[in-house]
């Protein structure tokens, strides 16, 4: 009981800060932008933003006029008219397809590899120097060399994302194999287990907690990158429609796009710890 | 003794040393079990008693001499010889259950899974376990993992049973229930078994033989106790069968003085493979 009155307290303290930061937002951008605040000439305003035009005053506009905007895009959010007039949610759809298929590529190559890496001291210390240069190189460094070798920027998003995730799963899947408890490697050893079913049924268990913990880091990075490698891209994504949000100085739709990117990466994350806590185990 | 043993020796360890630079742990080492006998090895720790254990489940291999058993020389662990390890060893991802079935199909590849979960199912209840075979060994007592330990061991029907100081991180009532009821299954199922241990009473309890071993380093059995306690003994009337308290203190002489003063070189004319055997209970 104690801990559910907590947690309506946390929620309750949530929404009044939440509260309190919308209203001096408006607050400012409405009415105490006047003198002081950065004047934008009114004509200037029309063509920027219809939320300039109407306060006369600002580009920056107030939450409620990001909440009108954001009720009409999600009004149609999947309409496509033409190349640079999509909805929203077909842009986040482009990106998190991009995400998902550089992620699960690079958890294809990065598990079986890693475990791999984990069972082998020689493999470790061999491939050690290589993971230990690339891992710290940011995964935009790519970008160039991949539209030059692949040509096709689809793709080369793609493999960026796949760049980038590939080393949180690699080096935690090849520390969790690594640090399978000995006594349950004898348990295998005693029975006669065999490799492979030793793999499967007992250092697989033992490591999917250190594995899974390796995905949602990658994941988190994928989805980091994705915005920065479409506004780089072009075309699609929701990267990419931010840039062009930016080019139309409409910036209610760049918070939008920052609070749809917040969510969006928020489900990521639990639905994968939604996954650890299936696999996690305690002694 | 003399003569390689008949068809009653199931092991003889012939000669085993483990050794580092500069120390050896043990050397010369030479013991057997008969058939459907059980025997304990006593001495302090530092002799290099679980490496012996080690050495004879397969998990380690000796610097010098060899084991074999069944008259042939074994190369790794093996089915035959099912370790019942000092903590636990359960695999805490699967049910108590599941960890006996895991063995059962290891022992028995071909069977189905229903077969394989009937067989682990009455391995549990052998260890008075039906109740909890579903609990994952987080929700376990700490004698009840031992428990399923020991039906995980006795599942797979073994030649010899080993354990390693199996009761030791149990508390003095449990680890008293256990003792009987590994006393009960072994005698039922005469079942050849091996045991470290550093409690005399345990010893008394269950061994046909006990080993004493002096202190590390360059380890002996420094003498063979036959056990004449009649069968079935039990922890209520142990202390009052005759010839109990001449074993007992004999065994207690040795560990608290003469461990020590016979470590070391051995003396002239010794040999390693005839260590002196004694019958304290009948004197």
């Amino acid at each position: 009981m104690a801990a559910k009155g907590e947690a309506w307290r946390a929620a309750l303290l949530s929404a009044l800060l939440l509260a309190v930061l919308l209203g001096a937002w408006e607050w400012a951008v409405k009415g105490g932008g006047g003198p002081g605040g950065p004047t934008v000439d009114a004509e200037l305003a029309a063509l920027l933003s219809p939320a300039a035009a109407a306060g006369g005053q600002t580009a920056m506009p107030a939450p409620s006029d990001i909440g009108a905007r954001l009720v009409e895009l999600l009004r149609d959010p999947f309409h496509q008219r033409g190349t640079n007039d999509q909805g929203i949610g077909i842009q986040i759809a482009w990106s998190l397809w991009r995400v998902m298929a550089g992620f699960l590529l690079a958890a294809a190559i990065a598990i079986p590899l890693g475990f791999v890496i984990g069972m082998s001291p020689l493999l470790n210390a061999a491939l050690n120097p290589f993971i230990q240069v690339l891992r710290p190189v940011s995964p935009l460094a790519w970008m160039p060399l991949a539209l030059y070798t692949i040509k096709d920027s689809n793709i080369s998003s793609i493999f960026v994302i796949f760049i980038c995730s590939i080393w949180p799963m690699l080096l935690n899947t090849a520390f969790g194999v690594a640090s399978v408890r000995k006594e349950w490697l004898n348990v295998a050893r005693t029975l006669e287990a065999g490799r492979w079913r030793t793999a499967m049924r007992v250092i697989l268990p033992a490591a999917a907690p250190t594995i899974l913990t390796g995905m949602r880091i990658s994941i988190g990075i994928a989805w980091l990158v994705i915005v920065a490698a479409e506004m780089l891209v072009g075309g699609t994504g929701i990267g990419y429609w931010v840039w062009n949000q930016w080019n139309n100085l409409s910036i209610a739709d760049i918070v939008i796009a920052i609070l749809m990117i917040g969510l969006v990466g928020l489900l990521l994350d639990r639905a994968l710890g939604l996954v650890a806590r299936a696999v996690a185990w305690q002694e | 003794m003399p003569g390689m043993g008949g068809a009653a020796r199931i092991v003889s360890i012939e000669g085993i040393a483990r050794r580092f630079p500069g120390l050896t742990v043990f050397q010369d080492l030479w013991f057997h079990v008969d058939r459907g006998e059980f025997v304990c090895l006593v001495g302090h720790s530092g002799c290099g008693k679980t490496t012996i254990l080690n050495i004879l489940a397969g998990l380690d291999v000796p610097d010098e001499g060899g084991v074999l058993v069944d008259g042939r020389e074994i190369s790794g662990p093996s089915l035959d010889r099912a370790v019942i390890f000092q903590g636990h060893a359960l695999m805490p991802w699967l049910s108590a259950l599941e960890n006996v079935a895991f063995a059962v199909s290891c022992r028995n590849p071909g069977w189905d899974k229903a077969r394989v979960r009937d067989a682990a199912r009455a391995a549990l209840a052998r260890v008075g376990l039906t109740q909890a075979a579903e609990r994952k060994p987080a929700q376990l007592s700490g004698g009840m993992k031992q428990r399923v330990g020991i039906a995980r061991a006795l599942a797979v029907e073994p030649k010899l049973l080993l354990m390693d100081e199996p009761f030791s991180a149990l508390d003095a009532l449990t680890r008293g229930t256990l003792q009987e009821e590994v006393s009960r299954l072994v005698t039922e199922a005469g079942q050849t078994a091996f045991m470290i241990t550093h409690d005399v009473d345990e010893a008394i309890l269950l061994a046909d033989r006990i080993l004493l071993m002096t202190n590390g380093p360059e380890a002996r059995v420094a003498e063979v106790v036959q056990n004449t306690l009649p069968r079935p003994r039990a922890r209520a009337n142990l202390h009052h069968m005759p010839g109990y308290h001449p074993l007992r203190d004999h065994i207690m002489d040795f560990l608290i003085t003469r461990s020590r003063t016979l470590a070391g070189k051995p003396p002239e004319g010794w040999d390693s493979r005839r260590p002196p055997v004694v019958v304290p209970a009948e004197a």
